[in-house]
C-alpha cells in the first residue's frame, strides 16, 4: 500500500504544479482587478481543445503547440475584457462576476455545439520515467516542469518589465497609478489576457495528462477556486503552493474513499478555508 | 453639564496585523454634550469610532455606553440601543429613495416603527435637515452635501441618545459648513449627545464643549478647546502639517 | 399598508390567476404541459428573486433545493405512501431546514464567495444523493403506480399536479410580494445596497439573511416534488442540473431582480425564447450560449431587466409593475 500511496502522491504532487499554473491566471486577475474570472473553466477547456487541434490536424507536437495556444489564451482574454468586462469594472462585483459568468456560458454553449461533449484524447506517449521504486509517465514531469517555468516566467515578467510593472501598480493602487499616467484600462486587458493565458497553457498541459470534454474545465475551475482561497487572493506563489497541496490531497484521498467524494470534499475544503482564514495561508493582497 | 456619563471608553486598545491603531484610549463623555474629537490624519479617529459602534471588536478595553458594557457587540446591536453614526465617506442606499433611506434608520433604530409611523417620522428628519422636497429621488443622485445631510437624518431617524458623527463638513462650503453647525447645535439642544471627529478646525473648536486630541492611537490631550489649542503637545504633533498648526494658533 | 389596494399586488397573482383559470377550463394536455413547464419557472424564479433580488445574495446553485425536496417528497409518496399536498410540503420543509443549516455556514461569505460556494452546494448534493441508498442511489427512484391511483389515475393526478403548482405559484408571488413591502424587507433592501451600513443602522443581517434564505429554499422544495411527481421519475442527474439554476438566474435579471413581476416576466419572456430557438435549426444547439448572450447583454445595458427598464422610463406605471 505504502508504494501506492507514494505513486499517487507523486503523482498528485507534480499534476499539483500544473493546477497551480490554472490557479495562477485566476488570482492575478482577482488579485489586479478584484475579478472573479467565471469564464475561467471554460478557457482551460479551450486550451485543452486548442492543443488537440493542432496535434491532430497539424501533426505539432504538444508542447510546441502551447506556444500558439498561450498566444491565443491571451487573445481571448483581451477580447473578452473588452466586450465583458471593461463595461463593468467599476459596477459592483455582482455585475462583474455575472458577466464573466455569461461569458463561460457562451463559451460552453458554442463549444458544445461545435465540438459535442464526445471526449477526445492526445495520443501522445513520451512513456515514463523509472525514480527509486516510482514509475512517473514523462508527460507528468514535462507538465510540472513546464508549469515551474511558467511560474518563471511570470515572475520575471512582472518584477522586470515595464508592463509587468505597471500591472503590479494597477493591482496596488489603480487610482494612484493612474494619476502616475499608467493607461489602467489597457493594463487591467493585459492582466486579464495574462490571466486567461495562463489557464489556456494549463488546458494544453492537462490535456497531455487525461482525456478531456469541453466540460471539463468545471471541475478545474473549482479546483483553481479552491487553491486561489487556500493560498491567498493576488499572490501568484500562493496559487502555485496551493496547487501542490490540493495536488497532494487529490494523491492521498482515492485510497481512502471512492472518487467521485473528490469534488465534495474540495467544496468543504473552500467553504472551511473562507471561514476559517479567508486570507489565505500567504495572506491576501 | 449633567453627571450623567452616556459614554465610557476604558483602556481601549485595537490592533492591526502589525500596526497598532489604538493604545490605551480613554475617556468620558456627558449627557449633552459635544464632544470634538481631532487628530492628524492616520491618527484612529475612524477606528475609535468603529470600535464603539461594533464594526470590530478592541483587543483589550472596555465601551460602556448608558451604563451597559456594549465592547465587541455587534454593529446591529447599536441603534436600538440608541447609538447611532454618519459616516465619513458617505453610504446612501443608492438604489432607494431619500425617504426609503430614512426610513432605514426610523425603523431599526431605539424606537422600532412600523412602516407607516416611520414614513412619517422620515419626513420630519428630512424636514429637519432640508432634504423634504427630494424625498421621492433615488439616493444615488444626490450631490455630496445633500448626501451628507441624508446620512445626518437616516441617524436621527434611529432615535439616538448618542450620535457619532464622522467629518461631516468634509467637502462642504462655508456656507454649508454654517448650517450643519447649526443643525448639530439643534441636535444637540434636542437632547443628543454628539461625539464628532472633524478636521475644520474653526467649525469644531467653536461648537464643541470640550475636545479630544488623538495622535498615533495614543490620546495625547483632553479638555477645553480653548486649552487643548494652547498645549504644546497638540501643537507639536500637527507640526507635520503647517496648516493646521496655523489655523490652531489663530484660534 | 393597505397592500390589497395597490394595482402592483394584484396584477401578477391575476394574471397567473387567469392564466390557470384558462388551461383548467379549455382541459387540454399539451396546454397544461407547456403551462406547467412556465409555472414552474415562474416559481422558481420568484423564490430566487426573493434572495438574489431583496438581499442581492447571487446564489447559483439555487437549485439544489428544487433537487432536494424533490427527492424528499418524491421518496415520501412513492416509498411511505404519503399525499401529494402533504409530501410538497414536507419537501418544502426539508429544503428550508437544509437552507439554514448551510446558511449558517455560507452567508458568512459575501460577494462572489457565496456564489461559488453555492454551487459547491449543488455539487455536494448531488454526489451525497447519488451514494444514498434510501433514495435510489445513482439510479434514482420510480414511482410506485399505486401513487397515481390515490388521484384517480395517471390523467387525473397530472391535473391535480397542476392545480397544485398553480396554486404555489400564487403563494410565491404574493410572498414574494409582502416580503418586499414589510419593514423586514426594507431591512433586506438596505443590505442589499450596503451590509454594513444596514448593520450599523441596526438591521440584524445574519438572522435577516437566513430568513430569506430559508423562504427561498422552501418554494422550490415544494415544486420540485410536484415536478417529479409528475415526471414518475426522480434521478440526481435530473435533480440537481446546474444549469437550471442557470436559467433560473437569467430569467430574474432578464425581468427584473427585485421586483415581483420582473421573475414571471423574465421566466415567461426565456421560456418563449428558448422554444423558438430549440425548434429553429441553426440555434437548436446553442440555447446555452444565447442564455449567455441574453445575459450579457442585460449586465452590460439594462441591469434593472425588463421590468425595471420600463419602471424608470415611465414613471407613472411604476403603481402598476411592483
Amino acid at each position: 500500500m505504502w508504494s501506492q500511496l507514494t505513486a499517487s502522491l507523486t503523482d498528485g504532487l507534480l499534476l499539483g504544479f500544473v493546477y497551480g499554473v490554472a490557479a495562477m491566471g485566476l488570482t492575478l486577475i482577482w488579485g489586479v482587478m478584484s475579478v472573479i474570472n467565471l469564464a475561467h473553466g471554460p478557457v482551460i477547456a479551450l486550451g485543452m481543445f486548442g492543443t488537440y487541434l493542432l496535434f491532430t490536424h497539424l501533426g505539432l507536437n504538444p508542447y510546441l503547440a502551447l506556444i500558439p495556444v498561450a498566444g491565443s489564451g491571451l487573445l481571448l482574454g483581451l477580447v473578452i475584457y473588452v466586450v465583458a468586462v471593461h463595461r463593468v469594472i467599476n459596477a459592483p462585483h455582482l455585475s462583474s462576476l455575472l458577466a464573466t459568468f455569461a461569458v463561460n456560458m457562451i463559451i460552453i454553449g458554442i463549444c458544445t455545439a461545435v465540438f459535442s461533449t464526445s471526449p477526445q484524447n492526445i495520443d501522445y506517449s513520451l512513456g515514463s520515467l523509472e525514480v527509486a521504486f516510482l514509475t512517473i509517465p514523462a508527460s507528468r514531469l514535462i507538465g510540472a516542469i513546464g508549469a515551474i517555468l511558467v511560474t518563471a516566467g511570470l515572475y520575471l515578467f512582472l518584477y522586470f518589465t515595464r508592463p509587468g510593472k505597471a500591472i503590479r501598480a494597477v493591482a496596488n493602487n489603480r487610482n494612484a497609478a493612474e494619476l502616475m499616467g499608467i493607461p489602467s484600462s489597457q493594463v487591467l486587458a493585459l492582466s486579464f489576457g495574462l490571466g486567461t493565458m495562463l489557464a489556456a497553457m494549463a488546458g494544453g498541459l492537462i490535456a497531455t495528462f487525461f482525456p478531456f470534454t469541453i466540460l471539463s474545465g468545471g471541475p478545474y475551475e473549482l479546483k483553481s477556486f479552491v487553491i486561489c482561497v487556500l493560498g491567498g487572493l493576488g499572490h501568484p506563489l500562493g496559487a502555485l503552493l496551493g496547487g501542490l497541496i490540493l495536488g497532494l490531497l487529490e494523491g492521498l484521498i482515492p485510497t481512502f474513499m471512492p472518487v467521485s467524494w473528490v469534488p465534495v470534499l474540495e467544496f468543504g475544503l473552500f467553504v472551511m478555508v473562507l471561514l476559517v482564514r479567508p486570507s489565505g495561508l500567504l495572506g491576501a493582497k | 453639564m449633567s453627571a450623567e456619563l452616556i459614554l465610557q471608553v476604558k483602556d481601549v486598545c485595537k490592533r492591526f496585523g502589525g500596526l497598532q491603531a489604538l493604545t490605551e484610549v480613554s475617556f468620558d463623555l456627558g449627557e449633552g454634550e459635544i464632544l470634538g474629537l481631532i487628530g492628524p490624519n492616520g491618527a484612529g479617529k475612524t477606528t475609535l469610532f468603529n470600535v464603539i459602534n461594533g464594526v470590530y471588536p478592541p483587543e483589550r478595553g472596555q465601551v460602556i455606553f448608558r451604563g451597559e458594557d456594549i465592547t465587541g457587540k455587534p454593529s446591529y446591536e447599536m441603534a436600538r440601543r440608541g447609538l447611532a453614526r454618519a459616516h465619513q465617506v458617505v453610504r446612501p442606499l443608492a438604489d432607494l429613495t431619500v425617504r426609503e433611506n430614512v426610513m432605514v434608520g426610523a425603523c431599526f433604530g431605539r424606537e422600532h416603527h412600523g412602516l407607516r409611523a416611520s414614513r412619517r417620522l422620515a419626513d420630519e428628519a428630512l424636514t429637519r435637515v432640508g432634504l423634504l422636497d427630494r424625498a421621492d429621488q433615488p439616493s444615488g443622485n444626490l450631490n455630496v452635501a445633500q448626501k451628507k445631510r441624508l446620512e445626518m437624518a437616516r441617524a436621527l431617524a434611529a432615535k439616538p441618545y448618542l450620535l457619532l458623527l464622522d467629518e461631516v463638513l468634509a467637502g462642504l462650503n462655508p456656507a454649508e459648513i454654517a448650517a450643519m453647525m447649526d443643525t448639530v447645535r439643534a441636535i444637540r439642544d434636542q437632547g443628543v449627545t454628539i461625539l464628532m471627529i472633524e478636521h475644520v478646525m474653526q467649525a469644531v473648536m467653536s461648537v464643541s464643549d470640550r475636545i479630544l486630541v488623538l495622535d498615533y492611537g495614543i490620546l495625547i490631550a483632553t479638555g477645553l478647546p480653548e486649552d487643548v489649542a494652547n498645549n504644546p503637545l497638540v501643537i507639536e504633533a500637527y507640526l507635520g502639517d503647517p496648516k493646521m498648526t496655523a489655523k490652531l494658533l489663530a484660534e | 399598508m393597505k397592500f390589497w389596494r395597490q394595482p402592483g399586488f394584484w396584477l401578477p397573482l391575476v394574471l397567473v390567476l387567469v392564466w390557470g383559470g384558462v388551461v383548467l377550463f379549455i382541459h387540454q394536455d399539451l396546454m397544461r404541459e407547456t403551462a406547467f413547464i412556465l409555472l414552474m419557472a415562474v416559481g422558481l424564479a420568484s423564490s430566487l428573486n426573493i434572495l438574489l433580488g431583496y438581499t442581492g445574495y447571487v446564489s447559483f446553485g439555487h437549485i439544489v433545493f428544487f433537487g432536494l425536496g424533490g427527492y424528499t417528497g418524491f421518496y415520501l409518496i412513492s416509498e411511505q405512501g404519503w399525499s401529494l399536498s402533504t409530501a410538497a410540503i414536507a419537501g418544502g420543509l426539508l429544503s428550508g431546514l437544509i437552507a439554514l443549516l448551510v446558511g449558517l455556514a455560507v452567508l458568512r461569505l459575501r460577494g462572489a464567495y457565496f456564489a461559488l460556494a453555492t454551487i459547491g452546494i449543488n455539487e455536494a448534493a448531488r454526489a451525497f444523493v447519488s451514494n444514498f441508498e434510501p433514495f435510489g442511489g445513482a439510479t434514482g427512484l420510480f414511482v410506485n403506480f399505486s401513487a397515481y391511483q390515490k388521484y384517480g389515475g395517471a390523467g387525473e393526478a397530472l391535473w391535480t399536479t397542476f392545480i397544485l403548482l398553480w396554486l404555489t405559484t400564487m403563494v410565491v408571488l404574493l410572498v414574494s410580494y409582502l416580503v418586499k413591502h414589510s419593514r423586514f424587507g426594507l431591512g433586506l433592501l438596505a443590505i442589499r445596497e450596503d451590509e454594513d451600513a444596514a448593520m450599523v443602522m441596526g438591521v440584524k443581517a445574519p438572522q435577516a439573511k437566513t430568513i430569506t434564505y430559508v423562504i427561498s429554499a422552501f418554494f422550490p422544495g415544494v415544486i420540485g416534488t410536484l415536478y417529479f411527481f409528475k415526471n414518475g421519475n426522480i434521478e440526481p442527474g435530473d435533480a440537481f442540473q446546474l444549469h437550471m439554476s442557470i436559467e433560473m438566474l437569467v430569467m430574474v435579471m432578464l425581468g427584473g431582480m427585485g421586483t415581483v413581476l420582473g421573475p414571471l416576466v423574465g421566466a415567461v419572456g426565456y421560456q418563449w425564447l428558448r422554444d423558438y430557438l430549440l425548434t429553429s435549426p441553426i440555434f437548436k444547439d446553442l440555447h446555452l450560449a444565447m442564455a449567455g448572450v441574453i445575459l450579457l447583454l442585460i449586465i452590460l445595458f439594462v441591469p434593472t431587466g425588463a421590468v425595471g427598464w420600463v419602471r424608470g422610463r415611465f414613471p407613472r406605471l411604476r403603481r402598476f409593475l411592483e
